[in-house]
């Protein structure tokens, strides 16, 4: 409990934890309230689970993001790696490679644009923004020289992989007929759900965990205090290039098909699920948690908005960007009203 | 004699930002000079309107870039003042040629409607640019969050205005809008960019926006304290990238003939924002120079001709053409900068030193 208050004490962890907080609420609430005006699908488990299925690359994508924007950078480059990645590795199994040897390669060309991006970031001292709009280019430009034409999986062993999933009886329902369908979940989720868990752990408990917090909230005086600056923004390149890696061979386990489009608009998704998980562009806040819950509550608003009847193709964008909209206002209004409270108090312990 | 020295090495400084850009267009230039010296040839035709035009790599360079040019325009002001990007000039430009279209359809078009349109355009194009403004200086939301908003809805809301269709216009003025005047050989698109130039440099000549928008933009609190309206600034730089979009969403309608809100400059915010770095401009705002960044939109430009010219598919111009703009990034890093320098340097002292040696013998 003592820890706790000390925790408290602190002012970027404590900003961290208020978002955090209003995002699962704002996600509790808007699921509830789809449990109870739509009923329907959103009453049975296996609605989360779908989010999941279909996010589980996003997911994984985000939390790479998530450090990198902790640690005050960007990282745009995440959707055409991911790309990237699905193609070579399909081309690769359909040219007679093994799920490993695709593993590796998915793990490899991840790490090497990460290293680059790092490399040229944090050693170079350019705009994180450019070098990453230019590894956008390049993984998306690299992805329709590999194969211009769609690619469909055609390895009978990924296939059966692809097929394997975990059931959970408990959390089934039963259908019409009067038979149990058990509610059904990817290998992919349990990947993501892992990568979420070691991230969190890191990001906490670990030292390069907390100099990400450090040299995002102020570099100048984590160098001050001892923090290698320049190593620990190349490792938060390092990961989220792996991160994406690993995103894209969880995207292919999801798909099964490689397309140059595959994973367009990732990037700003991965973005906006970081900012409605509570972090901040400018640095030193921020939780993979949050980030999580960011990714499900986009996902629920894309699912909310078709049921709740405005079936024209334009009110799902419209309606994320309102919501994007409302999230980053109320982030601003709860934080600049949090600064002012405080100042006040430090005035009155002066008077 | 020791004023003029100074005011040359002034005027010198003033315009180093120029370099960035100038260097690696030439270097574009150069090596299409060694590739194909044909690729700078420009011949008078005929086009298929009976028009004697100017045609050339050269001029569609000039051509294509304009939209870019005009955006990267807006773009520096809005870097400067902020010190963050626009990521939604693409989505804004879609939804000012879907307002631009719908007036046009309602009624014949003449040259007073296609006023109208514009002037339309323009509006709703500030009123989405006061939005962002609005986040971005009063709740104080970092640019490229502010305009993440408009970026995931504003080719839907394009869409919505359509009536989700993808209608066209057809006139003979709309088409001299697009390609050419009758009776002028240059494509009206470089005209346009020519004017907005023009406008540009008489606001910088004979306000005081751009000394007040780098002050904002190199130390805000310093600036309001001198009694600038930061607030302000930076809305004003939303509302002038607005019209910016207006334009260049006109521009690229003329040119189709049609909206269409998914493709109707897809990807321009990312163009954008790299031809305002290649610029040297600081993506971290203060410092700003428009006219550098033109000169990026046109390298840009010249790179993309130049793949297309060596037959590189248009699907894989993408990935030659980061490696490209990695390497002028590199080039103008700063630490390679000051690595350069102080090779320099040590050359100079060497030769000093070995001049001094020769003396002493």
């Amino acid at each position: 409990m003592k820890n706790g208050n000390q925790l408290k004490r602190r002012e970027p962890l404590t900003d961290t934890q208020l978002l955090l907080t209003i995002t699962i609420c704002i996600f509790v609430a808007m699921y509830a309230l789809a449990m109870i005006f739509l009923g329907g699908g959103f009453l049975r488990f296996q609605q989360v689970f779908d989010m999941l299925n279909n996010n589980a690359a996003l997911i994984i994508v985000a939390c790479g993001l998530t450090i990198v924007m902790i640690g005050g950078g960007i990282d745009i480059s995440v959707g055409g790696v991911t790309a990237l990645v699905v193609m070579s590795c399909i081309v690769h199994m359909n040219n007679g490679g093994s799920i490993f040897t695709a593993a590796l390669m998915a793990i490899g060309i991840g790490l090497c644009f990460g290293l680059a991006h790092g490399f040229l970031i944090s050693y170079l001292e350019i705009q994180p923004f450019i070098i990453t709009l230019a590894g956008m280019f390049f993984a998306r430009g690299m992805t329709t020289i590999v194969s211009l034409e769609p690619q469909k999986i055609a390895h009978e062993g990924f296939k059966t992989l692809m097929k394997t999933k975990i059931e959970i009886p408990w959390l089934g329902y039963i259908a019409k007929k009067g038979n149990l369908i058990p509610a059904r979940m990817e290998i992919g989720v349990v990947i993501a759900l892992v990568i979420v868990a070691i991230v969190f752990v890191m990001l906490k408990k670990t030292r390069l965990g907390r100099n990400f917090y450090a040299i995002g909230g102020n570099s100048q005086s984590a160098l001050m205090l001892g923090v290698n600056v320049k190593r620990t923004r190349f490792y938060s390149y390092l990961i989220s290039g792996l991160l994406s890696g690993i995103a894209g061979f969880v995207f292919m386990m999801h798909t099964g098909a490689g397309n140059a489009t595959n994973a367009a608009g990732a990037e700003m998704n991965a973005i906006a699920s970081s900012i409605i998980g509570g972090t901040l562009l400018t640095g030193g806040v921020g939780n993979v948690i949050g980030t999580f819950f960011g990714v499900l509550t986009l996902t629920t608003i894309k699912a909310i908005v078709p049921a709740s009847g405005l079936t024209k193709p334009w009110w799902q964008s419209i309606t994320t960007g309102g919501m994007l909209c409302f999230f980053i206002v109320l982030q601003s209004v709860v934080l600049s009203q949090r600064a002012k409270k405080k100042a006040k108090a430090k005035e009155a312990a002066k008077g | 004699m020791e004023k003029t020295a100074q005011k040359t090495k002034f005027s010198w400084s003033k315009y180093s930002q120029l370099l960035l850009p100038l260097l690696s267009l030439s270097l574009i230039i150069l090596f299409n000079l060694f590739r194909d010296p044909s690729f700078f040839s420009v011949a008078i035709t005929e086009n298929n309107a009976g028009n004697t035009v100017l045609t050339g790599n050269l001029i569609s360079i000039l051509n294509g870039a304009s939209e870019l040019a005009v955006l990267a325009m807006g773009m520096t002001l809005v870097t400067a003042a902020c010190g963050g990007q626009d990521i939604s000039v693409g989505a804004l430009a879609a939804i000012a040629g879907s307002m631009f279209v719908k007036i046009l359809r309602s009624g014949e078009i003449t040259l007073g409607t296609i006023a109208l349109a514009f002037v339309c355009a323009c509006a709703i194009a500030i009123v989405f640019g006061t939005f962002n403004g609005t986040l971005v200086s009063v709740f104080k939301i970092q640019p490229m969050i502010a305009t993440l908003v408009l970026y995931t809805c504003g080719r839907s809301i394009a869409y919505w205005l359509n009536g989700g269709a993808t209608p066209t216009v057809e006139s003979p003025l709309i088409n001299a809008i697009g390609s050419f005047i009758p009776g002028i050989p240059v494509p009206t698109p470089i005209l346009i960019v020519i004017i907005c130039g023009i406008i540009f440099a008489l606001i910088f000549k004979f306000t005081t926006l751009g000394l007040f928008t780098q002050t904002v933009g190199i130390n805000q609190r310093a600036a309001r304290l001198n009694g600038i309206n930061t607030t302000f600034i930076k809305l004003l730089s939303f509302m002038i990238l607005g019209v910016c979009c207006a334009v260049a969403g006109c521009i690229g309608v003329s040119r189709l003939g049609l909206i269409n809100h998914e493709t109707l400059l897809l990807d321009v915010e990312m163009d954008t924002i790299l031809a305002v770095a290649i610029g040297g401009n600081a993506l971290g705002g203060g410092k700003f120079k428009v006219s550098s960044s033109v000169l990026g939109a046109y390298t840009i430009q010249a790179l993309t001709t130049t793949l297309y010219a060596m037959k590189v598919p248009s699907t894989d111009v993408k990935a030659y053409k980061a490696i490209v703009i990695i390497l002028i990034v590199v080039i103008g890093s700063p630490v390679v900068k000051a690595f350069f320098s102080k090779l320099w340097a040590k050359l100079k002292a060497g030769k000093q030193t070995g001049k001094q040696v020769k003396e002493a013998a």
